[in-house]
């Protein structure tokens, strides 16, 4: 049997430093989009809260903790990363495989911020967007996610299809912040 | 001439610079500006109109004058003020707008032709023959009349936007400036001080008033130095506040990289959006100039910006200077050039009561009235109560009061009040929700009132954001009253000037009000005053006040015209900065891009996605060679096409049957587990959206594909369904289009091979025409859709993306064994028009279900969206285009799209027009071009001879109408 090869959106890219900047794609794990039927948004957090040891994040806000998140991922979504989903959620929420679907980058160090700052429109000040705070927003043209996981770092996701785009947007962010000094 | 001893330069850092070629010397800290003066360069522009020759006339943003451009090649930066660049090494600077140079300009011609260009003279002339300004007399008005030219070439430079955050804004950092943002700090608030300089400080720089017992220059670079240790506190340097926005957005255009040579990676300008919760506004003021004839010779200057190259820059523009003023202020640069031992000539002084603040010779009561010198100032006559007379100087400064920088408080249509005391306008309170003013802005120009201010515009910005307010010392400085008595023009009959970068003069003005443009507005679109780049800082408040003189009115009835942002010029680099070239929009690439690339295939952009045209073979040497290749292998053995771009939606839910029911045209409830199923959906006029298959995957869940382009409309309908119009309905939806990789396998060998890498073979009794289902791809789950584009066996294979590159590899090795391959747009393309297949070249928005021969598959056993309006009468009257196949007859073998459809015999022209070709393509299977395309009544009218015309490419060819299935119409071929 020949044997199908995986392959990460940035080709399991090796961590870049720019400045005190490190952008580096990371694996999330499984990743599963999870929308509450009608009415049912507490007992899914009770079954997430039993089966993975996170509620279900509100607005804004991401739960658990790395190796198993649940990410607030728009209007009655979120998205599960890390854990293969417990089948006894399937009767709160409508369950979609979605772990090949996005790139998920690490952006981390000093200025990590500064970065973000060229490329999201969203107040991402440590006092307004803090550790579990989290974003659905425009990253430079693309629509991504943005959630702070540290003082100083933070897992940016875009499309899948748009890894290189984010790849030389940030880029170029972390460029542009590295040469002020 | 340098001066020793004065001055923020270092003087241990020389830096070298070219002029016009020519090179120079200045130290780090100099502006150009004040490096030319340093080096006794007076003339430094021409002006834009008549050339006249020009110097430098302020040390600021606002400077008129001194345009030049930096740089050369890609990277020239034309219209940059010599006042705001810094000099640095290596920086090369160039005059503009003069030819064959600077000193010789033979376009000066132009002003001794002034009597016949003054405003109102083109509206007048060059009218007739009407023909003639668009190719006669624009041209070459625009030719004489310019600014610095762009090099042509794509920038080579960086640009970026940014955003930024914060609690208090504070806008200027001079007195005013920074006490509001030390209050703000002390009292916690997060802060963002902003302010045009490279330095910080305003005209505490420029004068050498004391603050807090020390020099004014140190109090304020040790204020900079406390607040710059800080957590919350942000200094931005170099950065201009453009614009006021709605919400406490602001626009500031940061020059990051202009006073240095570009660093690897960095950027020339930052354009950031600053959303404040509360702002202050301590912005300055501008000083005036008087117009008197000839005003504008190059070593005629602002008073304080003559103050200002002395205390700042160490640098005296003259060896004898002269103070023109209405105003006490402009006395301290008799005093201070005094005190730096620079001769004074004289200061004349408008105002009869007029007192010297030191020991030079005053001239009160008197007026400047002429001066003199060909391309510098040599001397001024002045009128003074004994008499005319002239006075030997080559440096006139001159002043006729502050005007508050008011600017800003005006961007959201507040306007300004008129403040007789201090002969100018001051902002209005509340012009701007949630900013203060504070300072020269304000209208307070004594150093003590500005301290003061700041920090009462900090208290009441801090209050409002519900924070305590630190106390802080205020620190003692001069409070000597600022007393003006308004002077806007010197009575006399040669040209005065008002605005020097337009070129616009008192006459100018007058002659406005005279031909009865009396309104400010009117005012300045016959004179262009106020409409070149500095959008008149330097001249509005004059020229409204003698419009007012001329029309017998007050100044506050004539009122002032409209700013707006942004406040300094922005290049369109900052602000599009990010978006050129490809950085216009995200590219989108399938999982077998790089696989496609490596085989050559040239790749056409699908929406945001790249999608191989053809996959050319080596020894075919045109794309149709590819393409008719690619078409055979599907026809005659299997092709393998990327079909991942197609949009892919998850829809789940005790109700998603009914939402299917609802937004497709035809039954989806009735669809069994295991199966797929074409469907049409219709926009609410009816007409048609979008077209793909639904597959159900189980009881309530379903996953619909679009088209590539429509994806996106696609999903924002569903939302919309969903959220707006049936938010009852419990059903999710969610897109997958990223999650799979798909991949179209067609031919008569699909099948075999599928069975040579699925894990469990499979036939046709279990997966027949149109059924889908999991399978096992070499040990990973897949989904498997038995449905074609191409009419032939097919089948749509995905996996999840991370094995797309691999299985697309797998595919084409499987395929190439089995003389087959992989198969671009351009062929399938082909298959789809040979089977009558529409795309979005036919669904184009304006064509109905009817029109497509779809009527029926608008069920009538439920509604739908667009089902009551695709009745309209309108929508199924007879007449109507329908869709057709087209086959090209007579010696023309050529079909086009986009060509129109006319009977033979009338004249091709829109009264006669018949339909239209949509789309077109050789067809190797049948040997001649196929067409598809939407003729009057068309159904009914195979058979039919009629006339195509393409008029753009002049293409003409008989052809007839036929079945738009051209190639196995049974279908006998997909159901094999």
């Amino acid at each position: 049997m020949v044997e199908l090869r995986a392959q990460t959106p940035l080709d399991d890219m090796a961590p870049m430093t720019i400045g005190t900047v490190t952008l580096a794609e990371v694996d999330l794990g499984v990743l599963t989009s999870i929308a509450p039927y009608k009415g049912q948004g507490k007992a899914l957090s009770e079954a997430l809260k039993a089966a993975h040891g996170m509620a279900l994040p509100g607005p804004n806000r991401a739960t658990g903790k790395e190796g198993a998140r649940a990410i607030w991922f728009g209007r009655e979504m979120v998205m599960l990363a890390g854990p293969e989903p417990d089948a006894a959620l399937n009767a709160y929420a409508a369950l979609t495989l979605q772990s090949d679907a996005w790139t998920a980058v690490q952006l981390s160090g000093d200025g990590a911020e500064d970065v973000l700052a060229r490329m999201v429109p969203v107040d991402l000040r440590a006092a307004s967007f803090k550790r579990g705070h989290t974003a659905r927003s425009l990253v430079q043209h693309m629509n991504g996610s943005i959630t702070r996981t540290g003082p100083q770092s933070f897992v940016v996701m875009v499309f899948r299809s748009m890894a290189r785009t984010l790849l030389h947007d940030l880029q170029r962010a972390m460029e542009s912040v590295a040469a002020r000094g | 001439m340098r001066v020793d001893g004065k001055g923020l330069v270092d003087r241990t850092r020389p830096v070298s610079f070219t002029f016009d070629g020519n090179t120079y010397r200045g130290f780090s800290g100099d502006t150009l500006a004040s490096a030319l003066l340093a080096n006794d360069i007076r003339l430094v522009a021409r002006s834009f109109k008549y050339h006249r020759p020009r110097g430098i006339l302020t040390a600021g943003s606002e400077e008129p004058n001194a345009l030049v451009t930096i740089g050369r090649g890609p990277a020239a930066d034309p219209n940059v003020r010599a006042t705001v660049q810094e000099i640095y090494d290596g920086l090369e600077a160039r005059s503009q707008n003069a030819w064959p140079s600077l000193r010789y300009d033979a376009m000066a011609v132009n002003d001794l032709a002034a009597p016949f260009l003054g405003a109102g003279f083109y509206y007048k002339t060059f009218m007739w023959p009407r023909a003639f300004w668009e190719k006669l007399y624009e041209p070459i008005i625009r030719r004489a009349a310019g600014l610095g030219a762009l090099s042509g070439q794509k920038d080579a430079d960086h640009y970026e936007k940014a955003y930024a955050f914060c609690d208090l804004l504070v806008i200027g950092a001079g007195p005013a400036g920074l006490m509001a943002a030390w209050v703000a700090a002390q009292s916690g608030a997060d802060v963002i001080l902003a302010d045009e300089d490279s330095v910080m400080g305003g005209r505490l720089n420029a004068e050498t008033l004391d603050v807090d017992g020390k020099p004014g220059t140190d109090w304020a670079a040790e204020m900079v130095a406390t607040l710059e240790a800080m957590d919350n506190v942000r200094l931005m340097t170099r950065t201009t506040v453009t614009g006021a926005y709605d919400s406490g957005t602001f626009g500031a255009l940061e020059r990051v990289c202009h006073h240095r040579d570009m660093p690897k990676g960095g950027v020339k300008e930052t354009f950031w959006r600053i959303a404040a919760r509360r702002s202050v506004l301590a912005a300055g003021a501008v000083e005036r100039h008087i117009a008197f004839e000839n005003n504008d010779r190059p070593g005629i200057m602002g008073a304080g910006a003559v103050r200002a190259y002395l205390n700042r820059w160490g640098v005296a523009p003259g060896k004898a200077v002269t103070v023109f003023a209405n105003n006490d202020d402009a006395h301290r640069t008799a005093v201070d050039m005094q005190a730096a031992g620079v001769h004074i000539a004289g200061v004349i002084d408008s105002r009869e009561d007029a007192q010297p603040l030191g020991d030079y010779p005053i001239y009160a009561g008197a007026m400047v009235t002429g001066s003199q010198g060909r391309h510098g100032l040599e001397s001024i006559t002045f009128e003074a109560q004994s008499g005319t007379e002239r006075l030997a100087t080559d440096c006139l400064a001159v002043s006729g009061g502050w005007n508050p920088s008011v600017h800003l408080t005006c961007h959201m249509n507040g306007r300004p009040t008129w403040a007789p005391d201090i002969a100018s306008f001051v902002p209005t309170p509340g012009s701007i929700p949630g900013m203060e003013t504070a300072g020269a802005c304000n209208g307070a120009f004594a150093t003590a009132d500005c301290l003061r201010e700041g920090v009462d515009a900090a208290t009441a910005s801090i209050k409002a954001l519900g924070m305590t307010v630190a106390d802080v010392a205020m620190p003692e400085a001069d409070a000597t009253p600022y007393s003006v008595a308004p002077l806007w023009a010197v009575p006399g009959k040669g040209r005065a000037w008002l605005d020097f970068q337009n070129d616009v003069s008192v006459k100018d003005v007058k002659q406005a009000a005279v031909e009865n443009f009396t309104s400010v507005e009117h005012m300045k679109r016959y004179t262009t005053q106020g409409m070149a780049t500095d959008q008149g800082k330097n001249s509005n408040v004059t020229a409204l006040a003698l419009l007012a003189d001329a029309t017998g009115r007050g100044i506050p009835e004539t009122g002032t015209t409209t700013f707006r942002p942004p406040y300094c010029p922005v290049a369109l680099a900052a602000l599009g900065a990010g978006s050129q070239g490809k950085g216009f929009a995200p590219e989108r690439f399938t999982t077998s891009h790089a696989a496609s690339v490596a085989a050559n295939a040239p790749m056409i952009e699908a929406g945001q996605w790249y999608r191989p045209s053809y996959f050319p073979l080596e020894g075919e040497t045109t794309w149709r060679q590819s393409c008719d290749r690619e078409v055979g292998y599907v026809r005659n053995a299997v092709g393998v096409c990327d079909v991942s771009t197609l949009g892919k939606i998850d829809i789940q839910g005790p109700d998603a049957a009914r939402l299917l029911d609802f937004v497709y045209t035809n039954m989806f409830s009735t669809l069994k587990e295991g199966r797929v199923r074409y469907g049409l959906m219709l926009r609410e006029d009816g007409f048609v959206m979008d077209d793909g298959t639904t597959a159900r995957l189980g009881p309530d869940h379903y996953v619909m594909t679009t088209t590539t382009a429509a994806a996106g409309q696609v999903m924002r309908h569903l939302e919309f369904v969903t959220q707006a119009l049936r938010p009852e309905w419990d059903v999710r939806i969610v897109s997958v289009t990223e999650q799979w990789a798909q991949f179209a396998v067609a031919g008569p060998l699909a099948r075999d091979l599928l069975n040579g890498i699925l894990d469990t073979p499979i036939d046709d009794e279990a997966w027949p025409f149109m059924s889908c289902g999991p399978v096992s791809v070499q040990g990973v789950t897949g989904r498997l859709f038995r449905i074609s584009f191409s009419g032939e066996h097919a089948y749509e294979l995905a996996v999840p993306s991370r094995y797309g590159a691999s299985l697309f590899e797998l595919l084409l090795a499987r395929a190439k064994a089995m003389a087959g391959g992989a198969y671009g747009m351009e062929a399938l393309n082909v298959l789809r028009i040979e089977k009558g297949f529409i795309t979005h070249s036919e669904i184009d928005g304006r064509v109905t279900a009817s029109d497509l021969g779809m009527a029926r598959m608008i069920s009538a056993k439920k509604d739908c969206i667009g089902k009551t309006m695709a009745g309209r009468p309108g929508l199924v009257a007879e007449g109507r285009p329908q869709l057709v196949g087209l086959k090209p007859l007579g010696p023309v073998k050529q079909l086009t799209a986009g060509a129109h459809i006319y009977t033979p015999g009338e004249d091709a022209a829109p009264a006669h027009d018949q339909g239209y070709i949509t789309s077109v393509g050789f067809s190797p299977t049948l040997g001649h071009f196929l067409g598809l395309g939407f003729v009057k009544d068309g159904v009914t009218r195979h058979g039919e001879t009629l006339r195509m015309v393409d008029h753009l490419r002049e293409i003409e060819t008989e052809v007839e109408l036929c079945n738009p299935v051209f190639f196995d119409p049974e279908g006998g071929r997909t159901r094999g």
